[in-house]
């Protein structure tokens, strides 16, 4: 018994399987691996499978052909229009929102008066949901009645046509999915900063290095690792959770070259799928994302374990 | 003690520069919480404006807040649509919550054969999400189990959490394992050690947890828009939609009432776990 106890798992961690049976476990496991079989395994084999064919769901009709959704998307202009915009869009607002928030924490977590009411101030628009995000911008920056105009219009006398100018809208729609990202970022950087080493900080301090040197040469590079976690996590919001921001802000217009300068790549996905019922392309979409979620994943790891910084 | 873990033990020697920077570290934080407040600050202002001020300029209160919310409330269904993602919230929360707990407790208190295969099977469901396999998923909820417009649409599929298995398997291998040990010599099985052992010391990653999901699960958008077509079972996010396209001519003081009543569920929540949530994740740290 205590031979099995002091095997270490691969975290150096003492092992603790210590209760005995072969069928408990899987007991345990059985209702969330049926969940995942079923509503995860089984939907991505058929996304795979339905992408080699030009099928159509609602008349019940299916044609194989290959890669040929596949090589229709990728020779698409809307398509490559569409997966440009998702790329445009991710990297302003994960970059923005992250260099935001990390600025936001760092100063919300010095210890000045009532610090604790900045930091909730900072973190409950988490509770907020991408479609109050939507409806919220849309009635403030609606061209007529917004609020935004409203208040312009009095002051400087102008009513920009935010929905409607394309540049105006891409912008907006950035903006609105970086604020809705900023409480959550803010929540695991204040975690990160609360757990960085005092000795490290005060001994480059002492040393005479301005608030500005601590900060760069040492407290970030300490954040490397929430870092990382922040910037694979926020791509995946910036290609999911824009969904909801950009259905009920812009309806992914307006409309530019071969597509809607706001429809970013599950956007095209949902129009093809369920209002155009081109389930075949849509599928296609699917299993091109798909790679593109493997990808960020096995970059995410990749990078992380070679240049992260772990000593903390 | 308490109120230290809340102060960044890095910052806490003030220097004369410190001090002086405090001003200015005021009225940025202030400014911050201002400018990511502003959408919702005006949104309670237009919210509580009777129809005719609602499209003007006006930034005063008013006194219609009530009738602006009898109007979507009866109107639009909202208390149904409330009451459907109450229901949906409440339901996943829970489940993924039990369904993670049993989960972790298989990985890390038990020896088996496939462990890794099917610690595999959660860890690679994570690159999975749900909108991209929606059109597959789509038919089967719809054709092969003819779920379409049923709760069980837009519940059963979430309740695993991979994200949940992984915050308690970290956390119960921060738990000694003589604690496990001294359990199982005095003949406390495997649940029951769960239930009396590990759960009372896990509130504030469970409290975490819940946040997230219930955040989650309240939030659903793109698969309730897709899937339940029957207006009385749908979610209150998707019914937002259905507020805006009314023919063109929205109601903006209702919409507003209704969208500030729809974030009240989830920041409740979040208010009533803050604590728990903030230090949940503080503690699942590896250091």
């Amino acid at each position: 018994m205590l031979s099995v106890r002091q095997k270490r798992d691969a975290g150096g961690r003492e092992d603790r399987a210590v209760f005995r049976g072969a069928a408990l476990p899987w007991l345990f496991l059985l209702p969330s691996l049926l969940i995942l079989a079923v509503f995860i395994y089984l939907p991505t084999l058929r996304t795979l499978r339905l992408a080699g064919y030009r099928a159509n769901l609602i008349l019940g009709t299916e044609q194989w052909v290959g890669l040929g959704n596949i090589t229709d998307l990728l020779g698409s202009p809307t398509y490559r229009q569409v997966a440009l915009q998702t790329l445009v869009f991710t990297l302003l607002s994960v970059t923005g929102g992250l260099l935001l928030s990390l600025g936001l924490a760092w100063l919300a977590s010095r210890p000045v008066r009532g610090s604790r009411a900045y930091r909730l101030l900072l973190i409950y628009p988490y509770a907020l949901s991408p479609a109050i995000a939507g409806t919220l911008w849309l009635f403030l920056f609606n061209p007529e009645i917004g609020v935004v105009n409203q208040i312009l219009g009095e002051l400087a006398g102008v009513r920009p046509r935010w929905l409607d100018t394309p540049l105006l809208a891409f912008a907006l729609v950035t903006v609105a999915a970086i604020w809705k990202g900023l409480a959550y970022n803010i929540v695991f950087y204040l975690a990160s900063i609360r757990n960085l080493p005092t000795d490290v900080m005060e001994a480059a301090q002492i040393d005479g290095a301005t608030p500005a040197q601590v900060f760069w040469r040492v407290a970030f590079p300490l954040l490397s690792p929430v870092t990382f976690f922040l910037v694979f996590t926020n791509i995946v919001a910036a290609l999911f959770d824009s969904f909801a921001l950009t259905d009920l802000l812009t309806r992914g217009g307006p409309y530019v070259g071969h597509a809607g300068i706001t429809t970013f790549l599950v956007y095209q996905l949902y129009q093809d799928g369920f209002v155009n019922f081109r389930t075949g392309a849509a599928a296609a979409q699917g299993a091109l994302m798909l790679a593109l979620v493997a990808f960020v994943t096995f970059m995410q790891f990749r990078l992380g374990e070679r240049r992260v910084h772990y000593g903390a | 003690m308490v109120r230290d873990r809340h102060l960044p033990r890095a910052r806490t020697a003030t220097s004369p520069r410190a001090r002086r920077g405090d001003w200015g570290t005021h009225a940025a934080l202030i400014l911050a919480a201002l400018l990511i407040s502003a959408p919702l600050l005006l949104a309670l202002i237009k919210a509580t404006q009777p129809s005719s001020a609602v499209l003007s300029p006006s930034l005063l209160p008013g006194g219609a807040f009530l009738s602006n919310l009898e109007r979507v409330w009866v109107d639009a269904h909202l208390g149904r649509s409330m009451l459907n993602s109450l229901i949906v919230a409440v339901t996943v929360t829970t489940g993924k919550t039990i369904l993670a707990l049993l989960a972790a407790l298989a990985f890390v208190y038990f020896r088996f054969p496939l462990k890794g295969a099917a610690f595999a099977l959660v860890l690679v469901s994570l690159m999975l999400p749900t909108e991209v396999l929606i059109v597959a998923l789509f038919d089967l909820v719809s054709r092969d189990l003819n779920w379409a417009d049923s709760f069980a649409a837009i519940i059963v599929p979430f309740l695993a959490s991979a994200t949940g298995t992984f915050l308690f398997r970290q956390h119960f291998l921060n738990i000694p394992a003589s604690l496990a040990d001294a359990a199982r010599i005095d003949g406390c099985g495997p649940l029951r050690y769960l239930t009396r052992i590990l759960i009372p010391m896990s509130w504030n990653t469970i409290g975490a947890l819940a946040v997230i999901q219930f955040v989650y699960a309240w939030d659903q958008y793109l698969w309730p828009l897709v899937i339940m077509q029957r207006d009385d079972h749908q979610v209150v996010q998707a019914g937002l939609r259905k507020l805006i396209e009314v023919g063109g001519q929205t109601d903006w003081g209702a919409v507003m009432a209704g969208a500030v009543i729809t974030m009240l569920p989830p920041l409740i929540v979040f208010t009533a776990l803050q604590e728990q949530f903030s230090r949940g994740f503080a503690l699942s740290e590896d250091k």
